[in-house]
């Protein structure tokens, strides 16, 4: 008992300390703890809530909560395969199968000799560039059988990760069409010399000029939002970039921290200067693990050109630093009070509402969280006012909007447009053909079915985060919605009941219909679940989670009604599938091992 | 000074700074259903029993705040039949065995149960598997009825100061844990506020179940919506 605790008090010593033992800093300890150890281990949990006076319970509450922290040993090798429809649809499910076959283990379990855990993730933000899948956090995108194969082997002989072949990890940024951010010829600092020559309440007042709203998807004014935070009373203000892209199909800010990370560092400066804050936090998603020695650097690069840290540009009064937490696989943790729970190292549940973060929000102080783009979005107007930037895009809409085109087409990636452009203009440009439908602003958006695709991406008309997942006549648009409605059971964090339980009952009702059990009646209760979740959930998450089913239901009803094959009500046991754990203990799966349904 | 009011189901309710809808409801001894919200605690919103209609927007009475004049409605069929779903979910979620409960009579789930006259459980069982905990010589845990209100959270952390129980997991796989690896190693007692704030009958004493006869218990008395305060 002792030795275990000395065991992992050696490498916890360690990470507590450039911890500064702070109990904020409990998720990214708990993240270097598994990192280091392969899990969280129990005594690991005992010394850890010793060393920061918090219960166990606490951080095991805390460490439960996130898909990518194990409790229990989960083997030398953690592959978890993106499993959002474009990875599906790339063929996903027969690359994990043939994986889980060679190398004996069974998807969700950890194989008998310890080596491997193999299961699914939620998209991983690689859409554009899949299948795709973490080992060990680290993303390997462009699978093949092949490279399958070869990944067997390299598991199979124990070769380390940092062994691999480099092309493995490999990440293109897809860039297919720039317009006034990508294409910007950015330097860092001009921004805020733009901002210390105009001063702090001009610029604001450039922000509010150049109607620039959210870019997360709610379309909040930007100028609004600095402003009232900077008007709220408290002993500190807070700047908070929203780095934690969960939206399946959502891809661009990964391209943005990749390419235009200084970009998106001085935007927060900027809000810094403006709303008076010292501090501001990057909060990236587990999935972009990846990107974190680059943006330290970045942020290493900006403090030595006098940009970050303290007398920024010689101002002895503007002082302001950045640090990076990272996320462990919680979807929900994109809402931005989850968010800051989260950067507080508690479970990332959405708070009530109000107070919103703007006046009580980081340590219950006055924040701003933002998105990645729309950081980067205010350099420009910065730098080239508020009226300039008005001027593009529509009227409800100014500026521009990066899109994130993944699925049927032929050049999935990141097209950026004026506000404004048509979907089948997106469509021409990234060579989409025979399209059935596009899934606009992820699986919480809108499905826009043909006949619609005049309409146009604003605020006003289709507002979007930047997924634009498109489905060709191939595709089955009852298992597009069945895939996001079990991506949204996984993701529900399970404070309120409707969402909780809803989300859970919607994804078998929503099996139960693929297995050929439906009956209309199982319809009418779905469309009645869907409006319970609409009407009582906590937040978005549970708002926007029968979206992908109201609207398929809407536009594709033949894809539901050729499951509904059944008129009368159809009990959901399958007598076929109660087999099946006799059938695999057998090893038969002939026909005489299966029952036929008594018509 | 008159206090300002709102109008619940009709009825005009004073309310005073800084209240919510359900606060200003109790005082005036009106019931709306509720289960994770205690007068005794800050709200914690998660049930969603309690959403009403504030001036035609749904919202949680436990958290919303009432504006001068506002129109509320609660006991309305739309909200009543939504309620009951919400019900019928937490009965799924968890094992609920009426019949053979010795909270039976005594439990809010029931109680709200029929007061929103729920016939059957409609959805399909989740039978989730909840081992129990009778590791402490007073007190028995039978998280098969939880249903993750919290107030045992809070009442530990709070009142008692001493952390004895903390939420984890996520979504449908969310459950109560306590402080150590079982209840008997936590420093828990039947003093504790802790040991009283249950809703339904997860934290059992041990030795005096069924000591009053059903038939005769709080809720076959008189019905929930008696007790403004649902306790």
């Amino acid at each position: 008992m002792v030795s275990q605790v000395s065991t992992h008090a050696g490498y916890l010593d360690d990470i507590l300390a450039r911890h500064h033992h702070r109990t904020n800093q409990l998720l990214q300890v708990l993240i270097e703890a598994q990192a280091h150890y392969g899990y969280i281990h129990t005594s690991a949990i005992d010394y850890l809530s010793l060393q920061l006076q918090l219960p166990r319970a606490q951080i095991e509450g805390v460490a439960s909560f996130y898909s990518f922290l194990y409790l229990q040993p989960h083997g030398d090798y953690r592959v978890l395969f993106s499993d959002n429809i474009t990875d599906r649809m790339l063929g996903n499910m027969d690359l994990m199968l043939s994986l889980c076959k060679q190398l004996w283990v069974e998807p969700g379990k950890i194989s008998e000799d310890g080596l491997l855990f193999v299961s699914t993730t939620s998209c991983t933000g690689m859409c554009d560039q899949g299948p795709a899948l973490l080992i060990n956090n680290i993303a390997i995108n462009q699978l093949t059988g092949e490279r399958i194969n070869e990944i067997c082997v390299l598991i199979r002989e124990r070769v380390p990760l940092l062994e691999w072949p480099a092309e493995y990890f490999e990440i293109a940024d897809n860039i297919r069409r720039s317009d006034i951010l990508l294409g910007s010829n950015f330097q860092s600092g001009r921004s805020l010399t733009a901002l210390l020559q105009r001063g702090t309440a001009e610029t604001l007042q450039q922000i509010k000029v150049s109607r620039l709203r959210g870019r997360g998807g709610a379309g909040f004014s930007t100028g609004m939002k600095w402003e009232l935070c900077q008007a709220a009373t408290g002993r500190e203000h807070f700047v908070v970039c929203n780095a934690d892209e969960g939206e399946p199909g959502t891809f661009k800010d990964r391209v943005l921290l990749n390419r235009y990370a200084d970009m998106v560092f001085e935007g927060m400066t900027l809000c810094a200067r403006i709303i008076g804050a010292k501090r501001g936090f990057l909060y990236l998603r587990g999935e972009y693990r990846y990107l974190l020695e680059p943006l330290l650097s970045v942020l290493q690069g900006r403090r030595e050109k006098n940009l970050l840290g303290t007398s920024i540009l010689g101002n002895n009064d503007f002082n302001f630093d950045i640090e990076i937490h990272l996320g462990a696989g919680a979807y929900v943790c994109g809402e931005e009070s989850a968010l800051i729970e989260s950067l507080e190292g508690h479970r990332g549940t959405p708070r009530n509402r109000p107070p919103f973060p703007v006046t009580h929000g980081y340590l219950n102080q006055p924040t701003v969280v933002n998105n990645v783009e729309t950081f980067a979005a205010t350099c420009l107007i910065a730098q080239n006012g508020g009226a300039w930037y008005a001027g593009i895009g529509t009227d409800t809409s100014s500026g521009s909007k990066i899109l994130s085109v993944s699925g049927d087409c032929e050049r999935p990636g990141l097209y950026e447009y004026p506000f404004g452009v048509t979907v089948a203009q997106v469509l021409s440009d990234c060579g989409a053909k025979d399209t059935q439908a596009v899934q606009i602003s992820g699986p919480s958006g809108v499905c826009i079915a043909a006949g619609e695709f005049q309409r146009r991406i604003a605020f006003d008309d289709i507002p979007t985060a930047g997924a634009f997942m498109v489905f060709d006549q191939s595709r089955d648009m009852f298992e597009v919605a069945r895939n996001f409605v079990h991506f949204f059971a996984h993701e529900s964090c399970g404070f309120c009941t409707p969402c909780r339980v809803g989300t859970s009952l919607l994804s078998n009702m929503m099996d139960k219909l693929s297995q050929g059990h439906g009956s209309a009646c199982d319809l009418v209760e779905i469309e009645k679940l869907n409006l319970l979740l609409q009407s009582t959930s906590h937040c978005g998450l549970g708002h926007s989670a029968c979206n992908p089913v109201l609207d398929t239901i809407a536009k594709f009803k033949p894809a539901y009604d050729i499951r509904l094959t059944h008129k009368e009500f159809t009990p959901a046991f399958d007598l076929d599938s109660a087999l099946s754990q006799a059938r695999q203990m057998t090893g038969r799966d002939d026909a005489g091992a299966h029952l036929r349904e008594c018509e | 000074m008159n206090n300002p009011t709102f109008t619940l189901d009709g009825k005009t309710i004073p309310f005073t700074e800084g209240q919510t809808i359900i606060q200003a409801a109790i005082a005036a001894s009106v019931y709306i259903p509720h289960l994770c919200f205690n007068p005794e605690f800050k709200a914690h919103g998660s049930c969603k029993l309690c959403t009403v209609k504030a001036n035609g927007r749904k919202t949680a009475s436990c958290t919303a705040q009432p504006q001068p004049d506002m129109i509320v409605e609660s006991n309305i069929q739309e909200l009543n039949d939504e309620r009951r779903a919400l019900l019928q979910m937490l009965f799924v979620e968890g094992n609920h065995f009426c019949p053979s409960c010795e909270m039976s009579g005594q439990c809010q789930l029931q109680a709200t149960a029929y007061e929103l006259n729920m016939m059957s459980p409609h959805f399909d069982h989740f039978f989730p598997d909840r081992p129990l905990d009778a590791s402490h010589p007073e007190y028995l845990l039978d998280f098969n009825r939880c249903i993750l209100c919290s107030l045992c959270v809070q009442a530990s952390r709070d009142v008692d100061g001493k952390n004895v129980f903390a939420l984890a997991g996520r979504g449908i796989n969310s459950h109560l844990i306590v402080n150590a690896s079982q209840l008997a190693e936590t420093g828990f007692s039947g003093d504790d506020k802790a040991a009283h704030v249950c809703p339904v009958g997860v934290i059992l004493k041990k030795r005096v179940g069924f000591v009053v006869p059903v038939g005769q218990r709080k809720y076959d008395l008189l019905p929930i919506s008696a007790l403004a305060k649902g306790d």
